[in-house]
């Protein structure tokens, strides 16, 4: 069974946030929540690297660990994903998650969240794939038609890269070794455990 | 509210948080989803109080995607060309997938391509005609509109003349709606036609045509794969051509090639450079001839390349020895070091290539700044080959073509010019009488000294350009050369905040008697000033609700298919040009070779018919191959085509073809011409797509030696330097029957070409050439014996028509370093097309009034990835809005602590003209250097801190609304083609 992860090459992430409005496009995500978006370290300096970030699935997500309710599973592709209809908007998850993801509608005057809403890898919830409510509550299921997250299928660079953690690794490694630098597989000793050695 | 997102920083907006109280009643609580359209009309009506809108986004909710069908079309926004592909059901675009098979972006696309499909739903579109009636939006049928503004056209034609209505066109028009908006202009009877190329690359069109022969980039952005040394100018690909970079740093991996970016601001693409230069804005021919002046010192110039296709480069030689390292860091301010390396990179590590964009041609400079560039090309010997080139990133989705087709001053469609022979040949493949486009045009009175013009004069005669439409509204009617004064506005597709001095621009539009816009969205023409009546509102829909083909920046044609039927009572180009053209009563003429369908609003053309009478006529520019057949096939086999060389597999039905069968594609569509991927390629044959330089300048030229006495040198080719297989070995001029009979070719004319050929000279049938010649007989002669059909000439590194024949620095006209005025000033007044250009009078005045001690700060402007042009339409979209939402100036620390400028803040933005302000952001950053400021260009809504929004029509105000740059840009034009000086000028900066 495939690992999928995400990759995002920081060498060639230009921040055109392609992978932002294609994440909107696909998944019709109202304004406000952003699932994903593009981090800009040293902004106008030398050294401005740009890393586009979302949900990471993690392996022994911290989210699911604190939540209280217990919404969040992991599916056969080690996907991370939680159910809507359990999230009481407790907002735990936030503060559990080290990549910022969760994300939530409300912002009422009395402090009250939303249902939690992330990156679902374009794999939709716990309903019927392809279901009306599935697409209603989570957004499109596009691995259960076989294909990966429009975020990294339309990146414009191909710095993000999606699929099995060992393929996008691989492409990764012959990347760094064709050009002669790379500056790591940003967040994968903390979403997964494990860098990509070279 | 941060303006960027930097570090890690996830604070919440200011819109996003109206959204939290606006939606807290209307929200399930179980699936927010399945009303986010309502949550985005609930965002909107936080800025605008409108609800009305809201059903129709609702509506247009998708779902997931069973039983749809999938059509392709282009995206419209920049010039790469990402092919978009729709999938939709029950005529609905429901949803967007990657295009893997396209060559050019490979299934990827930038924020604005990943989220085209909302321009289609768009809830913010104009949904029907409407006019302004004592300040007040009236709804009006499609037929009373037109039929109002057909009668008001007249009306001012009758008093004023044809001149005095300027019909300002799009880049975002197809390559037929471009061609029939020109021919519109010729029936309408005016040269006062044009586009946005005029504030883009003009002046490179013109700088690089009278350098080697076309106006156009010389390579693609596949091809950027294969160069060692990437250099670019005044372009920042990241966020203007976000695509394009897989190309480029992609070869930058696999060739290790050297990235270097010439820029004032330290942008998002020389983050990703090997080399960053940082100089003054303004003086791109001092960092050029500086460059030039190491390469000459070292002899690291290409002498073989210069003997063998290049003339007078003698002449550069001289001047750039004024150029030392000391005088070029004093004007440009490159250390000499920084200078020396990048020179000897771009020489020596070859192919290398030049990347040039609006930051190179937007000065009153702007066709030297672009000459200039060309000669470290032909100095370097790095033109017409993989890998090198003049890679000039065009704007717009179909700016190329738009400029093509001669929606342009100076130009019937493919740049036969306004000469007689060009109308001739027009008026021929058009099959109307010539003396009718005679009659059409006004009769000039002679005014403030100048002769009269006839009609046929008036014909002949460049009009009057867009970067200056209001000075032909406003200046006294003694200065503007045509019968009178500019009364009309008929603008299709074009911002209104795009060029500089928005406070003279208001004064024009107030003295407009009709003003028209048509147009998706209503752009800045409808929201500025305080127009109460006389202005028109049409809704265009996209290219997505239409079909046609357009020109991406690399001169391939990619045909698009209409996605869905065009939304509410949006019409296509061409149902409205038709329209109108009926009204006007010339309909007939012009429509009768066309196929008509019934559209929403009445008959229109099928762009498939239009694009034949195009192959038709567009010889001169190889336009005659693209059939719509053969570009529909390209289409259906976009993942036969080699990544790098473009080229169509083997044994497949577009093997050997280039993709889009870049222009030139010679000869008739079944001559089978693959396409030209590189110009001036001497390495393959001229019916394979290779070419040489264009001998359009005579074919010798005198020159005075020391002594005094007079040589003649050849212009066309000489040392060996022809297209592979030529049978001619030397250069030789352009092919006409005169020159195949004297080669004793003509008898390879079959009968039919032969007799096409008769009935064009009539009696002097030696003249007609590649260009005229309808049955394109003349160029598969001399593609069928090896030679490029226009001749094998040099390119021309001194360009003695041009104002600058040499380039030579000349200081902004408003210069922040005044000491440098006097050694390096502006040209002297002249005339530039139909109006005064008072570069020195500006110049001078600015020196004597001390501008640059009240204003110290250099101002630039430039593109965000998000949005495009004026902006409306991506302003528009909420996908893209929620990313940028609110206009800033980038100002660095340096300044900003000096005023007391805090990050995020507002400040106002003086300008040195008009007591010109704007009340923006700061964006607080090293991005910029000290003493010089940057603003993006595609805001506008709020003109000198007052908020427009209520000018829109209701319902279409854009989410986004901001101060236009423009407010407080200034004087200054190209003495060439009348570009504007967008890219630099001087402000003051204080704390709002």
């Amino acid at each position: 069974m495939a690992r999928m992860k995400f990759l995002c090459d920081a060498d060639r992430c230009i921040e055109c946030n392609a992978c932002v409005t294609a994440c909107k496009n696909e998944n019709d995500v109202p304004w406000g929540i952003n699932r994903r978006r593009v981090v800009t370290i040293n902004d106008g300096k030398p050294g401005e690297r740009s890393v586009s970030m979302a949900c990471m699935h993690c392996t022994d997500a911290p989210c699911a660990a604190v939540c209280p309710v217990d919404c969040f599973y992991t599916t056969a592709d080690a996907v991370v994903l939680h159910n809507k209809d359990l999230c009481i908007g407790c907002g735990y998850c936030f503060y559990a998650c080290p990549f910022g993801a969760p994300q939530y509608p409300k912002l009422s005057n009395f402090g009250s969240r939303g249902k939690m809403d992330k990156c679902t890898y374009c794999a939709g919830g716990p309903e019927a794939d392809l279901s009306p409510a599935e697409f209603q509550k989570y957004g499109s299921n596009r691995l259960a038609e076989g294909k990966l997250p429009l975020c990294a299928e339309m990146c414009s660079t191909k710095a993000l890269l999606a699929g099995d953690g060992e393929i996008i690794a691989q492409i990764y490694k012959e990347r760094v070794v064709k050009r002669g630098y790379g500056s790591g597989a940003w967040g994968w000793q903390t979403a997964y455990r494990e860098t990509i050695a070279i | 509210m941060l303006i960027k997102r930097k570090s890690a920083d996830v604070q919440r907006g200011r819109l996003q948080s109206a959204l939290g109280g606006l939606a807290a009643g209307v929200m399930d609580r179980r699936s927010f989803l399945r009303r986010s359209g309502l949550v985005a009309g609930g965002v909107a009506a936080a800025g605008t109080l409108q609800i009305g809108a809201v059903r129709k986004a609702e509506a247009a909710s998708p779902g997931p995607a069973t039983g749809t069908k999938i059509v392709k079309n282009v995206c419209t926004h920049c010039s790469v060309g990402c092919t978009v592909k729709a999938e939709v059901a029950n005529g609905v675009w429901v949803g967007q997938e990657p295009a893997w098979e396209s060559p050019i972006n490979r299934g990827t696309h930038c924020a604005k391509g990943a989220s085209v499909r909302e321009l289609v739903h768009g809830d913010r579109r104009i949904k029907y005609p409407m006019k302004l009636v004592d300040g007040k939006w009236q709804r009006l049928s499609w037929d009373q509109a037109v039929s109002e503004i057909g009668d008001k056209m007249m009306e001012i034609r009758a008093k004023s003349g044809a001149d005095s209505v300027y019909l300002l066109g799009s880049a975002k028009f197809s390559n037929e709606g471009s061609y029939l908006f020109r021919k519109f202009a010729a029936f309408w009877g005016t040269n006062n036609v044009d586009h946005q190329a005029r504030i883009c690359h003009s002046t490179t069109v013109a700088g690089v045509a009278n350098t080697w022969g076309y106006g156009a980039m010389t390579n693609s952005y596949n091809d950027i794969r294969n160069s060692k040394t990437v250099l670019f100018m005044g372009s920042n690909a990241a966020e203007a051509h976000p695509v394009s970079m897989q190309h480029i740093l992609a070869g930058k991996e696999t060739q290790r090639a050297n990235v270097i970016v010439f820029d004032p601001r330290f942008t998002r693409t020389a983050a990703h450079a090997t080399d960053y230069v940082r100089f003054r804005s303004g003086t791109d021919i001092a960092v050029i001839w500086g460059l030039m002046w190491h390469i000459f010192q070292n002899g690291w110039e290409d002498k073989a390349f210069l003997a063998s296709r290049v003339h007078g480069m003698d002449d550069v030689r001289k001047e750039v020895e004024k150029y030392d390292p000391k005088t070029v860091e004093d004007i440009t301010g490159v250390p000499a070091e920084q200078m020396k390396r990048a020179a000897q990179t771009f020489a020596t590590v070859k192919p290398a290539t030049f990347v040039w964009c609006m930051g190179v041609t937007q000065h009153s400079v702007g066709t030297a700044n672009v000459r200039a560039i060309c000669n470290l090309l032909l100095a370097t010997g790095n033109v017409g080959s993989s890998g090198t080139g003049a890679n000039i990133f065009r704007g717009h989705c179909n700016v190329q073509g738009a400029t093509d087709f001669g929606l342009d001053v100076s130009n019937l469609p493919c740049y036969y010019g306004l000469v007689e022979g060009a109308w001739r040949h027009w008026a021929r493949v058009w099959n109307v009488d010539y003396d009718y486009f005679v009659s059409r045009f006004d009769e000039v009175p002679a005014k403030g000294g100048r002769p009269a013009r006839t009609r046929k004069a008036n014909m002949e005669t460049s009009g009057h350009t867009s970067t200056r439409w209001f000075d032909a509204a406003n200046l006294p009617a003694e200065q503007v050369d045509q019968m009178d004064n500019l009364k009309a506005m008929f603008v299709m597709g074009h911002g209104g905040n795009t060029i500089p001095r928005m406070p003279d621009a208001v004064k024009g539009l107030e003295k407009l008697d009709l003003l028209v816009v048509c147009d998706p969205h209503p752009t800045n023409f409808v929201s500025l000033g305080g127009r109460k009546n006389g202005t028109y509102v049409l809704p265009i829909c996209t290219q997505f609700e239409t079909s046609g083909s357009r020109t991406c920046s690399n001169r391939s044609l990619q045909w698009g298919e209409k996605v869905v039927e065009p939304i509410f009572e949006s019409a296509s180009d061409y149902a409205v040009i038709y329209k109108l053209s009926q009204k006007l009563g010339f309909a007939e003429a012009m429509f009768k070779p066309y196929e008509m369908v019934q559209g929403k609003i009445g008959p229109e053309p099928t762009a498939e018919s239009i694009l034949k009478e195009i192959n038709r006529g567009g010889w001169s520019t190889g336009y005659t191959g693209q059939s719509p057949e053969r570009l529909k096939l390209h289409m259906a086999n976009q993942d036969k085509f080699d990544l790098v060389t473009l080229r169509g597999a083997k044994g497949s039905p577009v093997e050997n073809d280039f993709y889009g069968l870049p222009w030139p594609c010679w000869g008739t569509p079944e001559f089978k011409h693959p396409g030209t991927h590189i110009l001036y390629n001497t390495s393959l044959e001229a019916r394979d797509g290779g070419g040489t330089f264009r001998p359009r300048f005579g074919l010798t030229r005198e020159r005075t030696l020391p002594d005094g006495s007079k040589v003649n040198d050849t212009l066309l080719a000489e040392g060996g330097s022809f297209s592979l297989n030529s049978e001619i070995k030397d250069g030789y001029p352009e092919f006409t029957m005169g020159v195949l009979k004297k080669l004793g070719w003509d008898k390879d004319l079959s009968p039919a070409e032969l007799e096409v050929i008769t009935g064009i000279g009539g009696n002097n049938i030696d003249a007609v050439s590649w260009s005229t010649d309808l049955s394109g007989g003349i160029q598969r002669v001399a593609m069928e014996h090896g030679c490029v059909p226009y001749g094998n000439g040099k390119a021309r590194a001194n360009a003695w028509n041009l104002p600058d024949p040499v380039p030579t620095h000349r200081e902004p006209i408003y210069s922040p370093r005044v000491d440098l005025v006097a050694k390096w000033p502006a040209r002297p007044d002249e005339r530039t097309l139909r109006i005064p250009n008072l570069h020195t009078s500006i110049q001078k005045a600015a020196v004597e009034k001390g501008i640059a001690k009240s204003f110290p700060i250099v101002l630039t402007s430039g593109r965000l990835v998000e949005y495009e042009g004026g902006g409306e339409e991506t302003r528009s979209n909420k996908w893209l809005a929620e990313l940028q939402q609110d206009m800033f100036v980038e100002i660095n620390p340096a300044d900003a602590s000096d005023r007391g400028i805090r990050d995020g803040a507002f400040v106002w933005v003086s300008g040195p003209e008009n007591g010109s302000k704007a009340r923006v952001k700061a964006l607080v950053t090293d991005r910029v250097g000290k003493g010089v400021a940057f603003m993006p260009f595609h805001f506008g809504g709020f003109f000198q801190g007052a908020d427009q929004r209520g000018n829109y029509p209701p319902g279409t105000d854009p989410i986004v609304l901001g101060e236009s740059v423009n407010t407080v840009t200034t004087y200054g034009y190209d003495p060439v083609t009348g570009m504007h000086e967008g890219k630099v000028t001087l402000c003051q900066i204080a704390a709002a």
